[in-house]
């Protein structure tokens, strides 16, 4: 029973992971997409179709991430290119995902979709307690843990990440010292892109193997919100999807149960601990400066 | 004109009719430089001449429209900074290039192509840093250092590159005396080492101490050549602005009338991260003087400011009292009714709205206190009462401007300035507090603004000047007290100041602060 309740916690935390780690990367270049609910939703419709045509989940993974990537590219190239103002353009392009993922998925509603095998190792997998937690879960459950290390070592560890911190810190020195700043935040923003497909795919094609309209639900806005919660680190977003995914969990836990407290109350709780966390962590101010990326959402236009 | 052949093999740097056009300005038109080997060789011009423009084509931050830059003798095209550091340019900026939020080493490691690990590359800025005599921690945090600290950066990461030409971008204008002097130590070595180095200021005395040759540019154009060590100041200024330079004239104040203002034993926390602290402050100004405050840039200028003006309130009522009056916790307006005045630093976006026309940026500021002349019932604006003050303020200042009423983003630097001290001389206020009153204004606005502050003390108003300009606290106080690290040092009359006096209280190297302390007790 309660190694059931953390599988499906980890269920819930995994696409948040996914979405969050990829924003981080965004954000820390100094971009503020706030179209994660669009791409994601973009990349569950096209996960599940592509899955349902070819019969292999891995081809709507795979077609999911590309369709996030180039749906972020329009993002890209509105907001670097032709300097639109990154708020409004992010909220349209969630806008425009609900509706066009709404008007392609049509044909797909009530059809049963692909479910993802899980990973299954000969006695590991068996081992009580832990054995289905580490070593029976789905393939996509391993890449976001991969995904959030990777990340966290390409940030902090490697000359490229500091690279791409730096033009978050302040995008007008780094422009003057030769770095090229546009084509850096083209390739963050077509990761980030990248993800919220991938995590979209994870909803349609594992967390619940349907399309349904809007299926996101709002996760895209919780992943946005778990970037600033984790103070833009990979690992506290780590911490804080499952945090949030145990809560949404709770919530579920708690209706079964019939305990008397609201289902808005507990679903509106992860921007409740957002709010939290960030009066908790700004009265540090000294570490949130070095952590927030100065340039977050402020467009660059190089003079030539 | 210049027709040395481009195959001297002792010129490493030749310039040839490089032009760069912003719309209809010619921001440098035609420049001809030529920088020989081992040499200290001097831009010099005024705020707008287009020093900068040129030295940014030259490390390839803009792109030329006509002209041709020789390299070693061979043409090159510097179309990225990338390529300048290739060729073996390297640059210091005026503005600094610098990541607050990344350690120093993480810094210099940003601008060197090449993957050398993190740790290596502090170890060799560390050992570079002492030879030169420029001590830097590659650990620390750049949002926590100095002006001067961050400057060592700079030069630490050109020098890693290891260049043949350095570009230094009005290097002196953060730094004190002392550490000017150590600067020019650096560069002279640098110089005895076989480097070249292009020298961007307008500070005449150091040009002639330090370079070999000089080139002078006016409004886009290159005026002249020469050797710096054969001019006076006073020649180099009238080739540097074209006309004679007036210093404003200063009658030695006559009695020292009733105190105006003062700061009694004010402290403040620091509001952000990386701002400076307050540390009991006490300063008392009377009508009829002017006190000039010095000091290194982000020493707590900035703060003092915002806390006379009242953008910052005190704890207590008591640490600032204005024509008597208890200010400490009183806003801004309600100490403009008190008879004060305030300019701020930054003139775009703090002492006026970039988009907004000279006539309501004079509305904006002057609601509160001039409400009955400038607003009609139901809050109705009185255009032609605020249009006719515009114009007044505009003809005393002598602002030049293209339109009737144009928007403050379309003046000059120096035209928007004297607007904004006009527009608070323009009410006669007994007290008055300016910070930076000449930053990047051409001399001839400079002169007009200090003659009007002069003028205003004279006449019986209380002045305060906050500037890191140290020849022109000279030129107008009575007398000059010194900023560092929070706290202020007693005012020091101007005929015991010196230039190396106020110079040791910048470095913070007198404990000349501790003296309040005695006297409070």
């Amino acid at each position: 029973m309660f190694e059931d309740i953390l599988i499906t916690i980890a269920t819930a935390a995994t696409p948040l992971l996914i979405a969050a780690v990829g924003e981080v990367v965004v954000e820390r270049s100094g971009v503020l997409n706030l179209g994660v609910e669009g791409m994601m939703v973009m990349g569950a419709v096209t996960g599940f179709g592509v899955a349902l045509t070819t019969g292999s989940p891995w081809l709507g993974v795979l077609a999911a991430i590309i369709v996030g990537a180039l749906f972020s590219l329009l993002f890209g190239f509105l907001t670097l290119t032709l300097v639109t103002n990154q708020v409004a353009t992010g909220l349209a392009l969630t806008l425009l995902g609900l509706g066009l993922s709404g008007m392609l998925g049509e044909s797909f509603v009530g059809l049963p979709g692909i479910k993802m095998d899980y990973i299954h190792i000969p006695f590991l997998s068996e081992l009580p307690f832990v054995g289905k937690l580490l070593f029976g879960q789905d393939p996509l459950f391993y890449v976001s843990l991969l995904l959030t290390a990777g990340v966290a070592y390409f940030l902090f560890r490697t000359r490229a990440g500091l690279t791409l911190r730096s033009i978050g810190d302040n995008h007008t020195s780094a422009h003057a010292l030769g770095i090229k700043v546009i084509a850096i935040r083209y390739l963050a923003v077509m990761f980030g892109g990248a993800c919220a497909g991938l995590a979209g795919a994870y909803l349609s094609l594992v967390y619940t193997p349907q399309w349904i309209e809007n299926m996101t639900a709002g996760r895209g806005w919780i992943a946005l919100a778990l970037v600033v919660f984790a103070s833009w680190r990979p690992w506290r977003i780590l911490a804080g999807a499952y945090l949030f995914g145990a809560v949404s969990i709770g919530q579920l836990h708690a209706q079964a149960l019939g305990i008397g407290v609201p289902s808005q109350l507990l679903s509106s709780l992860p921007y409740l601990a957002t709010v939290v966390v960030l009066v908790l962590i700004s009265r540090n101010r000294r570490l949130t400066m070095v952590n927030t990326p100065a340039s977050l959402g402020r467009p660059f236009v190089p003079d030539r | 004109m210049d027709t040395t052949p481009l195959a001297n093999g002792r010129n490493l740097l030749e310039v040839r009719g490089l032009t760069k056009i912003f719309g209809t300005l010619k921001a440098c038109d035609q420049i001809d430089l030529t920088i020989a080997k081992g040499e200290i060789h001097a831009l010099l011009g005024e705020n707008g001449a287009g020093k900068s423009t040129l030295v940014k084509m030259l490390f390839g931050s803009l792109e030329p429209n006509a002209g041709q830059i020789h390299w070693n003798g061979q043409l090159a095209r510097i179309t990225s900074p990338g390529v300048a550091k290739k060729l073996g340019i390297g640059m210091v900026f005026q503005h600094f290039s610098l990541f607050e939020a990344l350690t120093a080493a993480e810094n210099i490691a940003l601008s060197l192509a090449d993957d050398t690990p993190i740790g290596t590359i502090a170890a060799k800025a560390r050992a570079l840093s002492y030879s030169y005599g420029l001590p830097l921690d590659p650990d620390s945090l750049v949002g926590d250092l100095s002006v001067g600290e961050r400057q060592r950066i700079e030069i630490i990461r050109c020098l890693l590159q290891t260049p043949d030409l350095i570009i230094l971008d009005e290097p002196t204008s953060v730094l004190t005396p002392q550490e000017a002097d150590r600067l020019f130590e650096t560069l002279e070595r640098l110089r005895s080492e076989g480097k070249s180095i292009l020298y961007i200021s307008h500070r005449l005395d150091e040009v002639r101490r330090l370079c070999d040759s000089a080139t002078i540019m006016r409004h886009g154009k290159v005026v002249g050549h020469c050797n710096p060590r054969l001019e006076t100041p006073s020649s180099l200024a009238r080739m540097m602005v074209g006309t004679e330079v007036k210093n404003a004239e200063r009658t030695t104040a006559s009695v020292r009338g009733e105190e105006l203002l003062s700061i009694c034993g004010m402290s403040r926390k620091p509001a952000g991260p990386f701002s400076t602290p307050l540390k009991n402050i006490w300063l008392s100004v009377a009508g009829g003087e002017v006190i000039g405050i010095a000091g290194v840039a982000g020493n707590g200028q900035g703060e003092l400011f915002e806390a006379v003006s009242g953008e910052a309130l005190q704890e207590s009522a008591d640490a600032i009292r204005i024509r008597g009056k208890s200010a400490g916790r009183m806003g801004i307006s309600a100490r403009r009714l008190l008879g004060a005045a305030f300019v701020p630093e930054e003139r775009l976006g703090h002492g006026a709205a970039p988009r907004m026309r000279l006539s309501d940026n004079l509305l904006l500021s002057r609601h509160a206190t001039d409400g009955k002349a400038f607003v009609a019932g139901l809050g109705l604006i009185k255009s032609g009462a605020i249009q006719k003050a515009a114009q007044r303020i505009i003809d005393v200042m002598d602002v030049r401007k293209s339109a009737p009423d144009p928007e403050a983003a379309a003046l000059s630097g120096g035209n928007l300035q004297k607007f904004i001290i006009g527009r608070e001389l323009d009410r006669n206020p007994a007290v008055m507090v300016v910070n930076q009153p000449t930053w990047g204004v051409d001399a001839g606005a400079a002169a007009r603004i200090r003659q009007a502050l002069i003028e205003l003390a004279r006449n019986g108003s209380a002045v305060l000047v906050i500037s890191q300009d140290l020849d022109e606290l000279f030129e107008i106080s009575d007398s000059i007290a010194v900023m560092h690290n929070g706290e202020l040092s007693k005012p020091i009359p101007i005929a015991d100041a010196t230039l190396e006096r106020i110079g040791l209280l910048m470095g913070g190297a007198e404990p000349g602060h501790l003296d309040h302390a005695k006297e409070v007790a």
